[in-house]
């Protein structure tokens, strides 16, 4: 009994390390890869629109929605202490260093990674990859890089936006909902957020853009040439995808602050 | 003296995992000549097709493609070569988010500089040598299963190959299409000077356009020659394969208990 319960966390401990070694071997791959595939902009850009414009609407409600209830919460919390011209430096705060680029993340996870991993699953189980191969196209080159960039290049820009029309949304609820006074929710937003705040929100969504990319071209690539191998692998970018952020997230809070 | 060959298959063995695929394989493919490879699904005849064009690596033996032992190759070596054949894939493999035009011209962008009209006209010209250049501006979602092979025949033909090969490339067409595909086949190797190998198992159809066949079976050669050799062979193994006999060598059968005996329960 204690013998096949070591057993399996010995193979389970060998598949994670495999796993994470097939990770880096990828990721330095692409990153070796990155000034060639920039030679090729409009394969870039055609991607960017895949990952980032596509993933517009859904980023602009959920930015929207989100700062509704941020409003909304924060004000009641503000209110007791009298002090509810602070709204909007703390729905600054919250949105630019945390909730942009985390929601921005998970739902870029949830809609362009699992687009980018089924696309490539797909691409794989359709013998496409494998064409490419025999037609001496490097796919990686080819297929996996363009898409990876475009990704890394569309979370920081979909997270600007998500915080931006968070903003709006606290402002529609809190000054014209409960009545906060306009001047001061910007006024006092201006003053309290420093330009390393804002960075910090940059870097953490530039972060898990390289995350989030890096998963679901990996995911999508190496995935069994069968429905099932695109399905897990699509279902295996959002869990991944979404772990991995939030624990980046507590670690880049962690060295930021 | 006679021609080098283009594929040389000396001694090879393959296994996936403990699976023997292929036990000592010998063949050879003559330049200019159309080579069928056929035998019993699962016999590794894609196999073969990957092990010579660098997709797999032999266990052991020595694979020769253009005179160049594969498995010493580098990854840029095998791509130097895999520039000099073409491949169709089973089902076409066309990039699905490339029109036919594009589909066609995609090696052409990758590989060359070729101005934009000259590029145009060799696509042209090789939609035209499969009857599809009036299909030019579809997208392969709106092309039926013989379409989409042809157009990809016409994508492994565009950067003017020395070596095409064929996987399974009758697999769910009609009588028609099949017909079509046939007659490229013949007319594409004869017309382009190529060499040609073709992996089937549509016994009538391909003996009907190759010029020398093979027969794998267990890993190895049971038999090759010209078609109606083969047609006329004594062998057993060789006469059940080529006119499809139900039971023989292979046996209609697969191995389970006794028939009566599972039957009233006693064994699953």
């Amino acid at each position: 009994m204690i013998v096949a319960v070591v057993r399996e966390l010995w193979q389970s401990l060998r598949d994670a390390l495999e796993a994470l070694g097939g990770y880096a071997f990828f990721a330095a791959r692409l990153f070796a890869g990155v000034p060639r595939a920039l030679l090729r902009p409009g394969l870039v850009i055609e991607q960017v629109h895949n990952a980032g414009a596509l993933s517009l609407v859904i980023i602009m409600l959920s930015g929207l929605f989100v700062g509704m209830v941020l409003g909304l919460q924060g004000f009641d919390l503000l209110e007791r202490f009298g002090s509810e011209e602070s709204l909007g430096t703390a729905v600054a705060f919250g949105l630019l260093k945390e909730l942009g680029p985390v929601v921005t993340a998970l739902l870029f996870a949830g809609r362009a990674g699992t687009a980018l991993a089924s696309e490539l699953g797909l691409m794989r189980a359709t013998d496409q990859i494998a064409a490419m191969e025999m037609m001496a196209v490097d796919p990686v080159r080819r297929v996996v890089l363009p898409r990876f960039l475009g990704g890394v290049i569309a979370m920081p820009l979909l997270a600007a936006i998500f915080s931006l029309i968070g903003l709006y949304g606290a402002q529609l609820v809190g000054v014209q909902l409960m009545g906060v006074d306009t001047g001061q929710y910007w006024s006092q937003m201006k003053a309290a957020v420093e330009i390393g705040d804002v960075m910090e929100g940059v870097i953490k969504s530039g972060v898990f853009g390289v995350a989030c990319s890096l998963i679901a071209v990996y995911e999508g690539f190496h995935s069994a040439p069968t429905a099932e191998g695109v399905g897990r692998a699509t279902t295996r970018t959002v869990v991944i995808s979404s772990v991995v952020v939030l624990l980046l997230d507590y670690m880049l809070t962690a060295v930021m602050r | 003296m006679a021609q080098e060959p283009v594929v040389r298959v000396q001694g090879v063995h393959y296994a996936v995992g403990r699976r023997a695929i292929f036990d000592g394989l010998d063949l050879e493919v003559a330049r200019g000549r159309v080579t069928a490879v056929m035998g019993p699904s699962g016999t590794g005849k894609t196999t073969l097709l990957r092990l010579v064009s660098g997709q797999l690596l032999a266990d052991r033996g020595r694979v020769e493609t253009f005179g160049e032992n594969v498995g010493r190759l580098k990854r840029d070596g095998i791509y130097a070569l895999r520039r000099r054949m073409g491949m169709l894939f089973q089902n076409g493999a066309l990039l699905t988010d490339l029109s036919v035009y594009e589909n066609v011209a995609f090696p052409l962008r990758e590989h060359t500089r070729l101005p934009e009209r000259l590029l145009r006209h060799v696509v042209l010209t090789k939609l035209q040598a499969v009857g599809l250049r009036g299909a030019a501006r579809l997208m392969p979602a709106e092309l039926s299963g013989g379409m989409a092979r042809r157009v990809a025949l016409a994508r492994a033909i565009v950067m003017d190959p020395e070596l095409l090969i064929y996987d399974e490339p009758f697999v769910g067409l009609d009588p028609i299409s099949m017909g079509v595909v046939l007659r490229l086949i013949r007319s594409l190797n004869d017309t382009l000077g190529l060499t040609s190998i073709v992996v089937s198992h549509d016994v009538r159809e391909i003996t009907a356009v190759a010029d020398y066949c093979y027969l794998l079976s267990g890993g190895n050669v049971v038999a090759s020659g010209k078609p109606e050799e083969l047609a006329g062979s004594d062998s057993e193994e060789v006469r059940q394969f080529m006119h499809g006999l139900p039971d023989g060598p292979v046996p209609f059968h697969y191995p389970a208990p006794a028939y009566d005996e599972q039957l009233r329960g006693a064994r699953r």
